[in-house]
C-alpha cells in the first residue's frame, strides 16, 4: 500500500500558467501535483522513458479499474498492460482520463472559429514532445488531474467547474522510469480552469522504500 | 488584463459554455435507430464483401464517400475500429475528442467520429443499435488471460499486426471506438454491459468523410461476460451511396457538426 511518507524533497517547480513541463520521473519517487490556486486542470502523458512507443494507456486503465474516473490507488496501465504508476495520495478526488486535451483544432469546432488561435494543450505538448524526439503521432488520449467529467447512464459529457481547491494535490508514484509530460491547461472556454488558467506546482520525492 | 474585464471575459464564456451544452444535450436532432430490416443496400452499389472470422483483423480502404457496413450476424461479436487518413496517417480518431465535442459517450445514428484534426472522419448513417463502445477499448493480452486464463487473439495484437501491414507501429495506435459493446456507466462511474441491447444482425453503416484506411477487429469486448463463446464471423461491406444531401443529419445534427464538416470539406475544396 501507498506509504504515507511523503519521502525527501529532490526537485521542485512552479509551471506557470498555460506553459508544458517534462521530466524523467525515477521508479520508486513519487511526483506531487500541486494545484497552487485552485480550478486548474492539469493535462499530462506518461511514457516508459527507456521505450517510448510504451505509453499510458487511458482505455487499459479504465478496462483495469472498472470505472470511468481516476482515484487513489488507480494503477496507471500502460498499452502494454503494464503498470507505469499509481496514484498513491489525492486531496482532490475527481480526475478525468476520456475528454482528452484541448487543441486549436477541437475548440474550433467546440466553441466556434475565434477559438483557433487560442493557445492550447496539444500545442503544449508538441512543443514539450519535440524535446524529447517524439511527435504529434505520440499524443494519445492523457490524464486530466483535477477535472471534473461525469458521465451520465444516457452517455451525457460534460466538462464541469474545476472541483480543486488551491493547494489540493495527486501523488503519482512511478513503478518505472517514466517520462512525465505536464500541460498547465490554458483552455478558458470551459469550466475545467474556472475561465482563469494559473500557476501549478510540481514537486518529486524520494519515496521511501516500500 | 484587468480584473474586471477578466471576470467579464469570464462570464461571457460560462454563458457561452451553457449555452452550447444545452444546445448539445438537446438531441431531438438525433433520428430513431435504424430497423433491424432497414436500409438495404442496392447490389450493384456493393464494392467488397469480407466475412472476418472471431478473433481476426482485417483492413479495409474507404475513398471519400463510400460507406462501410459492419454486421454483427449472430449478435455475439464486438467490433473494435481503428481509421487513418489516407494521404497523413498521423491524422487518425481521437475518441476524446468524439466524445467532448458531441457531449456524449454514446454514438448512435446522426452521430460523428472525429479525427485529432478537429474534421470527420466517420459519420454513423446507418444504426440498428446505439450501443457501442468509446471509453473501455478492446480486448488485450491481459485482459484474455484474466478472462480465460490464457493469452488468445485479442483486438490490440490484432491492431499491431494491422498498424505494421500499412507500415505504422505502436505509436501509430491510439483508443478505439468498439461496436455492439454496450457499455454505460452507472451513477458511481462503474461500467455496466447491457447483453439486453445485442440482437443478431444489429448493423452500423460509417460513412468515410475523407478516404481512409481503416482496420477492423473481431474480439469479444472484454467487459462482455458472454466470452469466451460470444465468438462469431461478422460481415463487412464496402458500398457506393449517393452523395448526402444538403440536409444530411449526420452533416447538420449540431453547430459543432457543421463546423467540423466544414473543416473537412476544405480538404476536398
Ligand atoms: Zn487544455
Amino acid at each position: 500500500m501507498p506509504s504515507t511518507d511523503p519521502g525527501h524533497l529532490v526537485y521542485g517547480f512552479d509551471i506557470p500558467a498555460e506553459r508544458p513541463w517534462s521530466r524523467v520521473l525515477k521508479r520508486g519517487q513519487t511526483l506531487r501535483i500541486i494545484d497552487s490556486e485552485g480550478e486548474q486542470a492539469v493535462d499530462a502523458l506518461i511514457y516508459a522513458a527507456a521505450d517510448t512507443a510504451e505509453r499510458y494507456s487511458a482505455q487499459d486503465t479504465l478496462r483495469v479499474q472498472g470505472s470511468a474516473y481516476l482515484e487513489l490507488g488507480t494503477r496507471l496501465i500502460s498499452n502494454r498492460g503494464r503498470v507505469m504508476a499509481r496514484i498513491t495520495a489525492d486531496t482532490c478526488g475527481r480526475h478525468d482520463t476520456s475528454a482528452g486535451c484541448c487543441s486549436c483544432e477541437s475548440n474550433a469546432v467546440r466553441f466556434g472559429e475565434a477559438t483557433r488561435y487560442l493557445h492550447a494543450c496539444r500545442e503544449n505538448f508538441i512543443l514539450e514532445l519535440s524535446r524529447h524526439g517524439l511527435t504529434k503521432r505520440d499524443i494519445v488520449s492523457n490524464l486530466n488531474f483535477f477535472m471534473n467529467v461525469p458521465i451520465e447512464p444516457t452517455g451525457n459529457f460534460t466538462v464541469l467547474d474545476g472541483p480543486s481547491s488551491p493547494g489540493n494535490y495527486v501523488d503519482v508514484t512511478a513503478e518505472m522510469d517514466l517520462l512525465f509530460v505536464i500541460s498547465n491547461c490554458p483552455q478558458v472556454n470551459n469550466p475545467c480552469n474556472g475561465f482563469d488558467p494559473t500557476p501549478i506546482r510540481v514537486e518529486i520525492r524520494e519515496t521511501a522504500a516500500a | 488584463m484587468s480584473a474586471a474585464s477578466k471576470a467579464e471575459r469570464a462570464a461571457a464564456n460560462r454563458r457561452r459554455y451553457e449555452e452550447l451544452r444545452a444546445a448539445g444535450q438537446e438531441l431531438k436532432q438525433l433520428p430513431a435507430p435504424t430497423a433491424l430490416d432497414g436500409a438495404p443496400i442496392a447490389a450493384d452499389a456493393v464494392v467488397q464483401t469480407e466475412q472476418v472470422p472471431p478473433g481476426w483483423h482485417t483492413t479495409v480502404r474507404l475513398s471519400r464517400g463510400e460507406a462501410l457496413r459492419i454486421i454483427d450476424d449472430h449478435g455475439r461479436s464486438s467490433v473494435s475500429l481503428l481509421a487513418w487518413r489516407s494521404e497523413d496517417p498521423t491524422e487518425r480518431i481521437n475518441c476524446a475528442d468524439t466524445v467532448k465535442v458531441q457531449w456524449s459517450a454514446a454514438l448512435s445514428k446522426g452521430r460523428m467520429i472525429l479525427s485529432d484534426m478537429g474534421r470527420v472522419l466517420l459519420a454513423v448513417i446507418e444504426d440498428t443499435s446505439g450501443a457501442h463502445d468509446l471509453l473501455v477499448g478492446g480486448s488485450t493480452a491481459d485482459s484474455t488471460l484474466s478472462a480465460y486464463g490464457e493469452v488468445t487473439r485479442n483486438t490490440q495484437a490484432n491492431f499491431i499486426s494491422a498498424a505494421a501491414k500499412i507500415g505504422l507501429g505502436l505509436r501509430d495506435i491510439p483508443p478505439c471506438v468498439t461496436f455492439f459493446a454496450p457499455v454505460t456507466t452507472d451513477a458511481a462511474g462503474r461500467f455496466v454491459w447491457h447483453a439486453a441491447r445485442k440482437h443478431a444482425g444489429d448493423f452500423v453503416d460509417l460513412r468515410a468523410e475523407m478516404n481512409l484506411i481503416v482496420a477492423v477487429s473481431n474480439c469479444a469486448h472484454p467487459l462482455d461476460p458472454a466470452r469466451p463463446a460470444a465468438t462469431a464471423p461478422i460481415t463487412l461491406i464496402r458500398h457506393r451511396l449517393p452523395p448526402p444531401a444538403v440536409d444530411d443529419v449526420c452533416r447538420t445534427a449540431s453547430e459543432e457538426a457543421v463546423r467540423a464538416y466544414a473543416f473537412t470539406d476544405q480538404l476536398f475544396a
